[in-house]
C-alpha cells in the first residue's frame, strides 16, 4: 500500500463548458426552494413590518433587505459545485452567471405568484400577513402588474450578481464582500453606532433613520480600499502567529491578549452611551449562564435542558434575602441582608438545589436525562408561581423592590447599566477562571472521560455519579451568580423571567459558540445575545425581536449542518465531529510510515476508526 | 499461594438464556490464567460480571476474601481489578497521556478546591499522576511516549490502541488485570511481542492476570493454567496440554465426529 501524497497530486486542467451547459433540473429545483423561502419570509411579515426601518435612505429598507439577500445568497451558493478530488473542475465563466440568473428568476416568479394569489384570494384568517400591507410592499406600491414583473427581474439580477462574485479574482471578491458587510453593519446597527460615537448621528444618518446615500458609498469605497490594502491579511497574520507560537511564547502572547481584552472591557463602557452599556450587561448575564452550562454540557456531556432552574433559584434567593416585599409567610427572624451577604447564601442554596435535583437525575443517561432536566426546569418555575408557595414568593406578582447591590463605594442597579456590567465582569472573570482550572484538573479529565464513554469511565474507577453531580453543582453555582446579579439589576423577580426559553437560548449560545471552549462561549454570547438579544432583552437587532426565535432556530439548523463544532470550536470536539476527515489526514500525513517504524500493521487508517 | 479471586457457583441468566451456569473458578496470586472457549461461550459475560458491569443471578465472587457482589464497576476497580475491552474502547478524543492519567482517578483525591487554588497538594498530586502515567506508558517502549503523549488516542494504529488499553488498566494500580483478547487483530510478530509483555506484567509489575484469548500460541506461551468455557459452563481446567487434549474441548471447538450407524 502506498500513501497518496496530497501535495504532489496535480489538479487536471479545468474543463470549459458552454454558457447554457449546466444541470437545468438542479437550477430549477434550487429556484423552487428560493421561491418557497421568499414566500415564507414575505408571509412572516418581515418585509411589511420592517419596511419603515430605512437602511440606506431612501433606496433600501430592512424589510426589503429581508427578501433581497436571499436571491443573492442562492446565486452565490449555486457557484459552489462539488468537485471530487482528482477530477477536473469546470472553468468559471458566463455559465455561472446564467445559472444564478435562472435560479433568481425562478425564485422571483414565486413572489410574482404570491402577489397574484394575495390579490385573488383572502387567506388572512390563517395567515395574518396575507394582507394589503404585505401586498403593497411586494408590489412596491405601484400596482399588481409592476409587482409581478419586477420580482423575476430583480431576482434574476441579484442571482446573477451573487453568482458573478465567483468570477472576480479572490482579492477583489473578498474586498467586495467586506465592503458590502461594512455598509450593512453601519446601516443595520445604526442605534448602536450612534450610541458609541455621538457625532455620527448627524454626519452619517438621515433624521428619519438610514444611512445617507453619499456616506453609504464612502463607507463602501473605504472598506473596499482597506481590504485591498491588506487589512484583512494583517489580522489573519496576527492569528496565524498566535496559532503557531509554542511554549513560553504562546503563554506570553495569551497573557498579552487576555490583558488587552480585559483593559478593553474595562475602558470601553466608560465612553459609550446607555444602550451599549445595557447591551454589555445583558451579554454578561447570559455569558455567566453559558459558562456554567458549558461545564455541564460541554465538559461533562450532561445535556441539561432545565438549566434555567438554577438561574431562577439564584434570582429568587437573592430577592427573598434583600427585598422588603418578599412575601408574608417568612418567619420574623428571617434576615434581610445586603446583596453581597445574600450572594453567599445564594451560592449555598444553589449548590444544595443542584445536589437535590442532580441526585435523582444524574443516574440517567442521554435522552432520558435531557427530558427529566427539562421537567425539573419547569417544576422549579411553577413552584415559584404556585399558590402553595404564594406566601413566600408572591406567585405571579413576583418579588419587587429588590434593592441595588450596595458596595459602599458603588451601587449596582438597573438604571446604571455600566455598574451592572462591571459587576458581571468580575463574576465572568471568576467563572472563566473556574472553568479554565477545572478543565485541566483531575475532575476535568474525569468529566471528559464520562463524555467520551460513560461505561468505560466507570470501569476505569471513576465514580460517575459523584463526578457528574459535581458538574451539576458547579454549573448551578455559576448560574446562581447570574441570578443574583439579575435580581439586583432588574429590581424585581417574576416567574415569567425563567421560562424554558431561557434554557434553550443558553444552550444555543453554547452550541453556536463552540461547546467545551471558553472563548467559543464568549463569542457565542456576544454574537447571539448581543446581536439578536436574550429571551426578553433586546439586542442590536431590536427590530427583529418579533422574529428572534425564528432566527435562532434557523441559525441553529444552519450551524448544525455546516459547522456543528461551533464558531470557535474546541479542538477535541471538532475532532469528534470530523473524525473521519481527521483520521484520513493523520493517515495521509504519514501515520503509515510511523506505524511501520514501530513494526506494526499499518491499520490505523480511516477504516480502523474508533466507534 | 494465597487465593486472590474465588468464584463459587456463579450463574447469570438473560431472560431464559443461561449465559453462565454454576461456574466455579479461582485465581491465585501471581498466576496467569487463560480463559478459552468458542464464540458465545460466556467469556466476556464472565469478565463483565467480575468487573461489576453485570450483576450475577446467583453465586459468589470473593476478591481477597471479600464479596464483590453488588459493587459498582468503579468500586471494583477501586478494590484492585482492572480490565481491558474486547472491542478497544479508548477515550478516543483525549490524548494518550490523558487516557492514562484519567484512569488513576480512584487512586487520587484532589477535588474542586485543590484545582481552583492550585494548592501544593494539588500540584504534587498532578505531578505524581503524570509521572506514573509516563512510567506505565514507558512499559511499551517508545511507542506511546514522546510526541505521542499529546496526540489523541484516535490516531493510534490498532496495535498501539490495544497497548494503550493495557496501559490504562495498569495505571489504575490494580492487583488483578482482566485482559479481553489482548492480541486480537494483531499480526504474529506483534502478538509474540505482547505475549512477552504479558509475562513481564507479572514478573516486573507483580500483577495477577486473567486473559481471554483465541490465539492458542499466546495462551500456551503465557498461561499457568487454562480454563475452557462453553455454554456458560466450565468444560475443562488444568495445564494447556491437559485442556487442549481434552475430548470435550475438542468437541466444543470442532464438533463431534459423525457416529457410524
Amino acid at each position: 500500500m502506498t500513501a497518496i501524497d496530497p501535495g504532489t497530486a496535480t489538479e487536471p486542467a479545468p474543463i470549459e463548458k458552454g454558457a447554457f451547459d449546466f444541470d437545468w433540473n438542479e437550477a430549477a429545483r434550487r429556484g423552487g426552494i428560493l421561491a418557497l423561502a421568499l414566500a415564507f419570509v414575505a408571509l412572516t411579515g418581515m418585509p411589511n413590518g420592517l419596511n419603515d426601518r430605512l437602511l440606506i435612505d431612501p433606496i433600501l429598507s430592512l424589510g426589503y433587505l429581508s427578501l433581497l439577500w436571499l436571491p443573492f445568497a442562492f446565486g452565490w451558493l449555486s457557484g459552489n459545485e462539488k468537485v471530487l478530488e482528482g477530477m477536473a473542475r469546470t472553468k468559471r465563466g458566463l455559465r455561472d452567471v446564467v445559472r444564478g440568473d435562472v435560479i433568481g428568476f425562478v425564485g422571483g416568479l414565486g413572489l410574482s405568484l404570491l402577489v397574484i394569489l394575495i390579490n385573488a384570494f383572502d387567506l388572512r384568517d390563517p395567515l395574518v400577513n396575507w394582507s394589503p400591507q404585505t401586498l403593497a410592499v411586494l408590489q412596491f406600491d405601484r400596482g399588481q402588474g409592476f409587482g409581478i414583473i419586477a420580482w423575476p427581474i430583480l431576482g434574476a439580477i441579484l442571482g446573477a450578481a451573487g453568482a458573478s462574485l465567483h468570477l472576480l479574482p479572490q482579492r477583489i471578491r473578498r474586498a467586495t464582500l467586506a465592503a458590502l458587510a461594512t455598509v450593512l453593519v453601519f446601516a443595520i446597527f445604526e442605534t448602536f453606532i450612534v450610541d458609541l460615537f455621538d457625532f455620527t448621528e448627524d454626519l452619517l444618518y438621515e433624521n428619519q433613520g438610514g444611512l445617507k446615500i453619499l456616506w453609504a458609498i464612502i463607507l463602501f469605497v473605504v472598506a473596499f480600499g482597506a481590504s485591498i490594502g491588506g487589512a484583512g491579511r494583517k489580522v489573519g497574520q496576527v492569528r496565524t502567529n498566535y496559532q503557531q507560537a509554542t511554549g513560553s511564547a504562546k503563554t506570553t502572547q495569551t497573557a498579552l491578549y487576555i490583558f488587552l481584552a480585559s483593559v478593553a472591557m474595562i475602558v470601553i463602557p466608560m465612553f459609550t452611551g446607555k444602550i451599549t452599556q445595557e447591551l454589555l450587561a445583558n451579554i454578561g448575564i447570559f455569558l455567566l449562564l453559558a459558562l456554567g452550562l458549558n461545564i455541564v454540557v460541554g465538559l461533562a456531556g450532561i445535556l441539561d435542558l432545565g438549566y434555567v432552574a438554577f438561574f431562577a433559584v439564584g434570582g429568587y434567593t437573592t430577592a427573598v434575602l434583600t427585598s422588603p416585599n418578599r412575601g408574608e409567610d417568612w418567619p420574623e427572624w428571617f434576615p434581610t441582608m445586603p446583596w453581597w451577604g445574600a450572594l453567599m447564601v445564594t451560592i449555598v442554596v444553589a449548590a444544595l438545589v443542584g445536589l437535590f435535583i442532580g441526585a435523582p437525575v444524574i443516574r440517567m443517561r442521554g435522552d432520558y436525562l435531557a427530558i427529566v432536566t427539562l421537567g425539573f426546569g419547569e417544576i422549579i418555575r411553577i413552584l415559584f408561581l404556585s399558590d402553595w408557595l404564594n406566601g413566600y414568593f408572591n406567585g405571579a406578582q413576583g418579588i419587587t423592590n429588590v434593592p441595588p447591590a450596595d458596595f459602599g463605594f458603588a451601587q449596582v442597579k438597573g438604571t446604571d447599566p455600566r455598574s451592572v456590567f462591571y459587576l458581571v465582569l468580575v463574576f465572568a472573570a471568576i467563572s472563566i477562571y473556574v472553568s479554565w482550572r477545572l478543565e485541566r484538573s483531575r475532575l476535568g479529565r474525569a468529566w471528559m472521560a464520562i463524555r467520551e464513554d460513560e461505561s468505560v469511565a466507570e470501569a476505569m474507577g471513576i465514580n460517575t455519579v459523584n463526578v457528574k453531580l459535581m458538574a451539576f453543582v458547579v454549573g448551578a453555582v455559576l448560574a446562581s451568580f447570574s441570578g443574583a446579579i439579575f435580581a439586583a439589576k432588574v429590581g424585581s423577580i417574576f416567574p415569567t423571567s425563567f421560562l424554558i426559553l431561557v434554557s434553550i437560548i443558553i444552550l444555543v449560545v453554547v452550541i453556536v459558540g463552540g461547546m467545551g471552549n471558553i472563548i467559543g462561549v464568549i463569542v457565542g454570547a456576544a454574537v447571539l445575545i448581543g446581536v439578536l438579544g436574550g429571551p426578553k432583552q433586546p439586542g442590536l437587532l431590536a427590530e427583529f425581536s418579533e422574529y428572534k426565535l425564528l432566527i435562532y432556530g434557523a441559525l441553529l439548523i444552519v450551524m448544525m449542518l455546516q459547522r456543528p463544532e461551533g464558531l470557535v470550536p474546541n479542538v477535541r470536539r471538532s475532532r469528534e465531529l470530523h473524525q473521519e476527515e481527521f483520521l484520513q489526514d493523520a493517515w495521509l500525513k504519514g501515520e503509515v510510515d510511523d506505524a511501520k517504524a514501530d513494526g506494526d500493521e499499518p491499520n490505523g487508517g480511516p477504516e480502523g476508526a474508533l466507534a | 499461594m494465597t487465593r486472590l479471586l474465588d468464584i463459587q457457583g456463579l450463574s447469570v441468566t438473560f431472560g431464559g438464556l443461561h449465559a453462565l451456569h454454576d461456574l466455579n473458578f479461582h485465581v491465585d496470586e501471581g498466576e496467569i490464567v487463560g480463559v478459552i472457549g468458542p464464540n458465545g461461550a460466556g467469556k466476556t459475560t464472565f469478565f463483565n460480571m467480575i468487573s461489576g458491569m453485570v450483576t450475577p443471578t446467583s453465586g459468589e465472587i470473593l476478591f481477597e476474601g471479600e464479596s464483590m457482589i453488588g459493587l459498582d464497576p468503579n468500586q471494583v476497580t477501586q478494590r484492585g481489578i482492572a480490565r481491558t475491552f474486547q472491542n478497544v474502547r479508548l477515550f478516543a478524543n483525549m490524548t494518550i497521556l490523558e487516557n492514562v492519567m484519567v484512569s488513576q482517578h480512584c487512586r487520587t483525591k484532589q477535588g474542586v478546591w485543590g484545582s481552583l487554588f492550585n494548592t501544593p497538594g494539588f500540584q504534587r498530586e498532578e505531578r505524581e499522576i503524570r509521572e506514573h502515567a509516563e512510567k506505565v506508558l514507558g512499559f511499551f517502549g517508545t511507542r506511546l511516549v514522546g510526541y505521542r503523549l499529546e496526540q489523541p488516542a484516535s490516531v493510534l494504529s490498532y496495535a498501539n490502541r490495544r497497548r494503550l488499553e493495557i496501559a490504562r488498566a495498569m495505571a489504575t494500580k490494580p492487583k488483578l488485570i482482566l485482559l479481553d483478547e489482548p492480541v486480537a487483530g494483531m499480526n504474529p510478530k506483534e502478538s509474540a511481542e505482547l505475549t512477552g509483555l504479558i509475562g513481564k506484567l507479572r514478573s516486573e509489575w507483580g500483577f495477577t492476570i486473567v486473559m481471554i484469548e483465541h490465539d492458542m500460541n499466546v495462551v500456551r506461551d503465557v498461561s499457568d493454567r487454562v480454563v475452557c468455557l462453553d455454554h456458560g459452563e466450565t468444560l475443562a481446567q488444568g495445564s494447556f496440554e491437559e485442556v487442549s487434549s481434552d475430548p470435550n474441548v475438542i468437541e466444543a471447538y470442532l464438533g463431534r465426529p459423525l457416529e457410524k450407524s
